[in-house]
Formats: structure tokens, sequence, C-alpha cells
């Protein structure tokens, strides 16, 4: 296996439950108990109410296509041999907007409002990341 | 209260921005902007009392304001480092206008400067802010790029904006960076057909409506009203300004499509008590076509979803009937580090001095400016005029 040199993702105290989550092939996210929200990315208050009570649940996984770019140009040294690759923003069913790529499809069949689903992609023994594909 | 007209810009000085790192480090750009800043505003180096600086790439510490004071042996009694990236020289306009209103001090340095890389000094670029590592860079969103390209999509989505109409931004921009001799772009006019058939970088983004980062800086001097009026040059008034934030990663905007400029714009034009019709001539932020575009649209110029349609009617050009980013914009002049964002405050003040030469707007009185950091995160609207 070759070395994974893409930026990865440092999980905090705060963020753990998302990534640990993540590699179990899960999309959680917080809920306030107080005012409802949902909430990401993860918090260690809800930015909505400042309450401090925030739960992890696990969610669909539906979203839809909020904005895409297919970067023709690699955004960073590492993605080169990814070209041409999909950056996107998924709104999910309940509400937060995520960063992700779209996989499991062309890049020119991407389009904004678009039905997608997470998929789980293990990077290195310890990071998954969070894709969409065509739900 | 308000700070409308309580200070005015009497004298800047600009670098002509060069493409690659050029022999100075950014400390050596600064002292030589700042030092041509004060000798325009006709002032002696120990009137300065007070200094702003912001970020320099190039030479990333901290305590940078005081590493600029000691370069230039200042003796502020107010100083500090405006941290809204692009819009930081918009910033330290209404700020150092306040302090001197505070009575905190008489004279503002207020000073950017930046190199290409960190050649020149070997110092190691500031990192990106730490949630963005986290939640946008391991997917490839990474720097502002793929941030406007998001943006523009979304945009084209909504309001129909099509390619062209971005293409003419960069297109009549040219036009005005072809009468500036400082511009590092400025040599030979382009059509919407070179900006579509140049290289896409980011769908729908080509590389002719991408800023190019290079090296640079600009200095101005923000004084009391009162004492503007001993200047050598007509004075620049501050009569509004309006600041708005709330995001950093561009996943994180409350929209895509209407930014934080509306708010920002609405509390300059209200300060100023005037209206967008009423401008002479507009500067707005330019890193990207796209951004000035929902800049004119937010800051009231047009209604919302039209400034596509609204910059393919008018013609942007220094003689034209919409004036725009008259020095070509950071996408003809080049963008060196936060001091492009300087360029579109140099360029009013310089417009409404009368001292814009080939390219100057006929008998401009207020102009609005707009500074744009991050991904359209920060934003920083003023109306600055004669009297």
């Amino acid at each position: 296996m070759t070395e994974y040199k893409k930026p990865l993702p440092r999980p905090t105290a705060t963020s753990l439950p998302f990534w640990q989550a993540a590699k179990r092939h899960e999309l959680q996210i917080q809920h306030c108990t107080k005012c409802g929200a949902h909430i990401f990315y993860p918090r260690d208050i809800c930015p909505e109410c400042l309450g401090s009570e925030l739960e992890w649940i696990k969610v669909s996984g539906k979203g839809v296509v909020y904005s895409y770019t297919i970067a023709r140009a690699p955004t960073h040294p590492a993605f080169a041999e990814d070209v041409p690759y999909v950056i996107a923003i998924v709104e999910l069913a309940e509400g937060p907007r995520i960063t992700t790529n779209i996989v499991g499809c062309k890049p020119e069949e991407v389009h904004i409002g678009m039905g997608v689903e997470a998929t789980f992609e293990d990077v290195t023994p310890e990071i998954t990341l969070v894709k969409f594909r065509p739900a | 209260m308000s700070l409308r007209g309580k200070a005015a810009i009497i004298g800047f000085a600009e670098m002509a921005p060069q493409k690659g790192d050029g022999d100075k480090t950014p400390l050596g750009i600064i002292s030589e902007v700042a030092r041509d800043a004060i000798a325009d505003a006709g002032l002696e180096k120990k009137e300065i009392d007070g200094l702003l600086t912001g970020m320099a790439i190039g030479d990333y510490s901290v305590l940078w304001p005081s590493v600029v004071a000691e370069y230039l042996q200042l003796q502020p009694r107010y100083f500090g480092q405006v941290e809204l990236g692009g819009a930081s020289a918009a910033g330290m306009v209404w700020r150092a206008a306040a302090a001197i209103e505070a009575g905190m001090c008489q004279n503002v340095l207020c000073v950017l400067g930046d190199t290409r890389s960190t050649k020149a000094t070997g110092t190691k670029p500031p990192p990106f802010p730490r949630l963005d590592a986290e939640f946008d860079a391991p997917y490839g969103l990474i720097a502002a790029n793929p941030g406007y390209a998001l943006i523009a999509r979304r945009h084209m989505y909504e309001f129909g904006t099509t390619p062209e109409q971005m293409a003419k931004v960069a297109v009549d921009q040219r036009k005005n960076a072809c009468k500036n001799p400082a511009a590092l772009f400025g040599q030979k006019e382009i059509t919407i057909d070179d900006v579509l058939n140049s290289r896409m970088i980011v769908d729908p983004l080509h590389l002719l409506e991408i800023v190019s980062p290079c090296t640079g800086g600009g200095a101005f001097i923000v004084t009391s009203a009162e004492r503007a009026k001993r200047a050598p040059h007509r004075p620049v008034y501050l009569l509004g300004a309006g600041e708005a934030g709330g995001h950093c990663g561009i996943t994180r905007a409350r929209s895509l499509t209407t930014s934080l400029v509306k708010p920002a714009a609405e509390a300059a034009f209200k300060m100023a008590g005037v209206t967008p019709q009423d401008m002479d001539f507009v500067q707005p932020y330019d890193c990207y076509t796209i951004t000035v575009i929902v800049t004119l649209e937010d800051a009231g110029f047009c209604k919302k979803g039209h400034g596509g349609p609204f910059v393919w009617e008018h013609d942007l050009t220094y003689r034209g009937d919409f004036p725009c980013n008259t020095h070509g914009g950071q996408l003809s002049f080049g963008q060196p580090g936060l001091a492009g964002g300087m360029s579109h405050v140099i360029e009013a003040v310089r417009q409404l001095m009368g001292r814009a030469g080939e390219r100057q707007v006929k008998n401009a009185t207020i102009g609005y400016v707009n500074g744009n950091g991050g991904i359209m995160s920060e934003q920083c609207s003023l109306v600055l005029g004669i009297q």
C-alpha cells in the first residue's frame, strides 16, 4: 500500500467521536438537547443557544449537493493524481452542511440538488473520510 | 457618534507589484512605502503616532506591529494588527479614524507589504485555521480557489449567471490595467474568449478569473479632519464604514450567494447618508470574477441575482458608465498579499485626489470600496469622498 500523502484530519477530544464513528462507517453529528439544533462540525457547546448539553446521534447519511466544483488542477500537490475530482458541500437531511468529495460517478454527472448518501473511505489505519455518492 | 467626515486619508504610496519574490523582505517593502506615504502626506516621521499593520505571509510572527514600529523607529501611541485577510486595509481606515476621534493619536500610518513566498526570509508561512484543516482540507477544499468556485457554481445555479458574464469582469478590468503602468498584467487587453479559453482551474473558474499572488506593498496616512486641511493633496474623507463577519470556511457560511457584504455596505451607506446610486466609481475586492458580481449585488448596485447581467450591460472601465476597479483590480494589478486589498483603497484615494492620470474618472467626488477576506468571510465597506 502506498503512503497516503493528502492532508489528514487530526482529531481533538471534541471531534474524536465523529472520527471514531466514521471508522465504524457511521455518520454521527451532535444534537443540542436544549434547542434541538443539529451541529456540525463538532463543538463543545451549541453555537445556536450556547447550551452545553450536546449528544451524539447517528444520522441517515442522506443529503443533497448544495454546491460543488470540479478541480481540474490540484488544489494541493498531493491531489495531483486525483484530477479531476469533485469537492462539494453536501447539505445533510438533518440540516448541517459538510465538506466532502462526491465519488461513485463521473464528475460531470454531479449537479446541485443531486441526492447523495454517505460512503466511507478508510484512507489510513486510523482515519476514515466521509465521502458521498449518488443515492 | 458617527465617524462621518471625522478623518481623512491625506497621502499614500504603493509599490508596483512584482511577479517573483524580488530582492526585498516584507519589512524592506513596508519601510519604503511607509516612508513614501509619510512624504506624500507632507508629514515628518516624528508626526506619525499611530500604526496599523497586518500579517505578512513572507515574514510571519507574533508581535508584528512592534516589529514594524521598531524597524521604522516609530513611537506609536496607538498601534496594532488588523487581521481581516483581504479586508484588512479597508478595516484600517475606520479603525484609524476611530482612534483619532477618540483622541488616542493624530496621524496613523496604515501599511502592508508582502513577498510572493518566504524565500527572502526563510520563515514559515502561517498555518491555515485548524478547523478548516480538520474538516475541509482532507477533501481538497484548501486555500481560496475551490471556495470561490463553490460560490460561483451556486450563483450560476440560483440565478443563471453565465461564464461569459463572469469573464466580462476580467475583460473590462484589464482595460483599466492597460492605463496603469504599475499593473502586473497591463500590457495587453483580453477578450471574453481569452478568459473562457484559459485553463480551467476549479470549474467554473478559469485561470484569468483568478488573482495572481505577487510581491508588493502599500501605505496610506489617516489624519483628523482638522489636520487634513493643511495637507498638500486634496483630503479624502471617510464618510461611511461598515464591517461584517461570521464564518471562516465557506461550508459554514449561512449563504453562498448572499454575502456579508450586505450588512457591511448597508452600514457604510447609512453612516455616509448616501445610496449606491450616488457613487462615481466602485473599487470592490476582486480575488475572483465572481467576487465582484456578488459584491455589487449585496452592496445594492443591482438586484440580488442580477450581478451577471449588470456587469454585462455596463462598461466597467474608467471611462464607462460604471467605473469599477479602475486600477485593473487585483485580477490585473496583482495580489501582493494583504496589500492587494489595500490597492482598492489607494485607487479610490487616487481617483478622489484627482491623481489617477490617464485612467482618471471625470469629476469623481465620492466612491465605494469593499475589502473582502478569506472566503467572503471578512467584509469591510467604505464610502470615501471629498468635501
